[in-house]
């Protein structure tokens, strides 16, 4: 296992509820506009926290006791719609790391683990009771687990699910996969060459 | 288990190695690269000491972030500026293929990619956007990918992938006279819901698709991802070569032939499996317009909009939150619904025969009074040829503005974009909330004409009825 393994992560919770939550709201267009990725973790939600005015709404992520939580709790197809890297980046630098959902958008997902981010899926109604719990008591502390495939805090030990190429690439420290790709150059070289386009179907 | 369908032949044709972890390293044929998802990307690169391994297989353009209304430099958004000039630096640096404004053929990357010819069927395609599915529309596997993907990409022209399933949608008969492509993938949307797409690849087909022309199969397989579908594509036929023949990066004469009995042979077969099949007739779907906060979310024209109660538990929340930000109400009819924007463009609907649709309904009359209507065509190519066709000078006497190709109003990175509760009457293909740039403003989903026809009402309007 590589010093990049992910085998488990502890700590609070935070809840973002509803389904079909893209990633245009977790973190709106105008954010994207920055060629670095590094101010990102202020603005998760941002148009959903603040009235235009910049007055603060009552969300998660602007309550104080939320602040420190590593556990995003979500329901269905959350993540879903635009590709962009961004949104996982700012919930990661926000404090982020590892979403636990009922379904993603498969972008998303994918993105998550790019960046060694677990994605995680859970029952619906183990993930109401889950969110639920967070909500009661931001203080309790989780442990999502990646070799029991598990979740456990406060009174709730509820069962993961994640594809397992995806939770083996995240426990063995394999998710940042450019240098696995480009050792490959001369097998990737041998398909280029087979390929009747890259050679004008001659 | 899918097997000899187009996803197989393609995916197995492509396939590298299997990785340690039990993914699949793929050869991706084509990567499109824009301004917005790759300059982290080249950064990691440079971190790294990499370069492009494959440049014949990457090309660049600029299309999110730009203004339509003036190309004039330095852009008046410094953010803007600087990320056109930080694409213009790694362009020059890694001498990319970059199709830029004076090259004539810069636009939105997805018009461009088939508009050159450079898609082919029986490739891969990646692009470090979302609707990168619109590919598909040419027999290809097209990938949506983030960031760091990208980075990948440019370093070793592939990417670590899980295969996905096949789900071949079959939508037999024929479309009633005023139904557009536009509304047989929101229909699609609409019947499998936006998330019944995840983990499939969408295999379009059926004698509705058949009979399609190329930019139609664009518009449908565009908006794959909007029902949860990362790929979705169209078997190649008669109508996808003559689309290519000639085009600038299509096979010369002398190996036309030759490429195109492998097109042919990269088609589903006959007695292909699937790992699912859904039929539908295309004869059931009517204009169609979204009326909330997931493309998912749509009615035929003339359908009263639906009570909460007929929705999934599950969905109820998300429903009513749509109708509380849409500020509509169930059993209202999308007919009564006033706009204040019209906006016809984007990767779904920017094409020479989107706007020709929307033309021959700009000249039944003049947009309303209040109503701002903007068309912008989607490269500058597409701009030429319609200025040929003289469709600008139609959309300009009717009162609509006639701008420069860019992403525009789709997403809110540039100047184009809704104010405060503005209602827009969109071609793009999202809905969500805050997606035209405003948090609090509000999209509605529909085809060119239908489009063209609500500048003109003032209101959404069916266009059939349209005198």
């Amino acid at each position: 296992m590589s010093e990049l393994g992910v085998s488990s992560i502890s700590g609070t919770a935070i809840a973002i509820h509803g389904n079909d939550i893209d990633t245009d709201r977790v973190i709106p267009a105008r954010y994207l506009k920055a060629i670095t990725f590094s101010e990102l973790g202020r603005y998760p939600f941002q148009d959903e926290r603040f009235e235009p005015d910049g007055t603060a709404r009552e969300h998660p992520f602007n309550r104080d006791e939320c602040r420190g939580a590593k556990l995003l709790f979500v329901n269905e197809n959350f993540g879903c719609g635009s590709s962009r890297e961004h949104a996982p980046q700012c919930l990661r630098q926000w404090g982020i790391e590892a979403v636990v959902g009922v379904s993603f958008g498969e972008i998303f997902a994918g993105n998550c683990e790019m960046i060694g981010v677990p994605a995680v899926r859970a029952r619906p109604e183990d993930m109401v009771r889950l969110q639920a719990a967070a909500d009661a008591d931001p203080s309790i502390e989780f442990t999502v687990d990646l070799d029991a495939m598990r979740i456990t805090g406060g009174n709730e030990t509820v069962e993961l699910e994640m594809p397992e190429n995806r939770r083996r690439s995240l426990r063995e420290g394999h998710w940042d996969t450019t240098g696995i790709l480009v050792g490959n150059a001369p097998t990737v070289r041998e398909v280029y060459e087979r390929l009747p386009y890259t050679s004008g179907y001659r | 288990m899918a097997k000899n369908t187009l996803y197989d032949k393609v995916w197995d044709a492509h396939v590298v190695t299997r990785l340690p972890t039990g993914q699949y390293q793929l050869f991706i044929g084509l990567h499109l690269t824009h301004e917005v998802t790759t300059p982290q990307a080249f950064d990691m690169l440079e971190e790294r000491g990499l370069g492009v391994a494959y440049l014949d297989r990457t090309v660049a353009t600029v299309d999110h972030i730009i203004p339509t209304d003036s190309m004039a430099r330095p852009y008046a958004d410094e953010q803007a500026e600087a990320m056109m000039a930080a694409l213009e630096t790694n362009a020059k640096r890694h001498n990319l293929n970059f199709f830029d404004f004076a090259s004539g053929r810069q636009g939105i990357v997805h018009v461009i990619g088939p508009e050159l010819g450079l898609v082919h069927p029986g490739m891969t395609v990646a692009c470090g956007d979302s609707h990168t599915a619109t590919h598909g529309a040419f027999g290809t596997l097209a990938f949506g990918i983030g960031t760091s993907q990208v980075r990948d990409v440019l370093a070793s022209q592939c990417l670590s992938v899980d295969p996905l399933r096949v789900r071949r949608i079959e939508i037999g008969g024929a479309l009633r006279p005023g139904v557009e492509p536009k509304d047989v993938t929101l229909h699609v949307i609409r019947r499998l819901g936006v998330k019944g797409g995840i983990g499939y690849a969408y295999e379009y087909a059926g004698s509705v698709i058949e009979s399609m022309s190329m930019e139609g199969r664009m518009t449908v397989c565009n908006m794959a991802i909007e029902g949860g579908a990362r790929v979705g594509y169209v078997n190649p036929d008669e109508t996808t070569f003559d689309y290519l023949r000639g085009r600038e990066y299509a096979p010369d004469e002398s190996a036309w032939d030759g490429a195109v009995t492998h097109w042919k042979s990269m088609a589903s077969d006959a007695d292909a499996q699937y790992d699912d099949l859904v039929r539908m007739d295309g004869a059931d779907i009517a204009p169609t317009v979204t009326w909330g906060i997931t493309p998912g979310q749509s009615v035929g024209v003339g359908e009263p909009l639906p009570a909460v109660e007929e929705f999934e538990e599950a969905d109820r929340p998300t429903v009513e939150r749509a109708y509380a930000h849409m500020d509509l109400r169930p059993g209202q009819k999308m007919t009564e619904v006033p706009v204040d924007v019209v906006f016809i463009g984007s990767c779904t609907n920017s094409r020479l025969s989107d706007l020709r649709a929307a033309a021959e309904i700009a000249k039944k009359g003049t947009v309303a009074a209040r109503v701002k209507a903007i068309v912008v065509p989607g490269s500058q190519q597409v701009k030429a040829q319609a200025e040929e066709e003289g469709l600008d000078d139609v959309f300009r006497a009717a009162g609509f503005e006639w701008r420069n190709a860019g992403c525009s109003m789709c997403l809110g990175m540039n100047p184009d974009k809704l104010v405060g509760r503005q209602i827009s009457a969109s071609t793009s293909n999202r809905n969500f909330i805050g997606r035209q740039g405003s948090a609090e403003g509000r999209t509605l989903l529909m085809s060119p004409p239908m489009a063209a026809a609500a500048a003109i009402e003032g209101r959404v309007t069916d266009v059939r009825e349209l005198a």
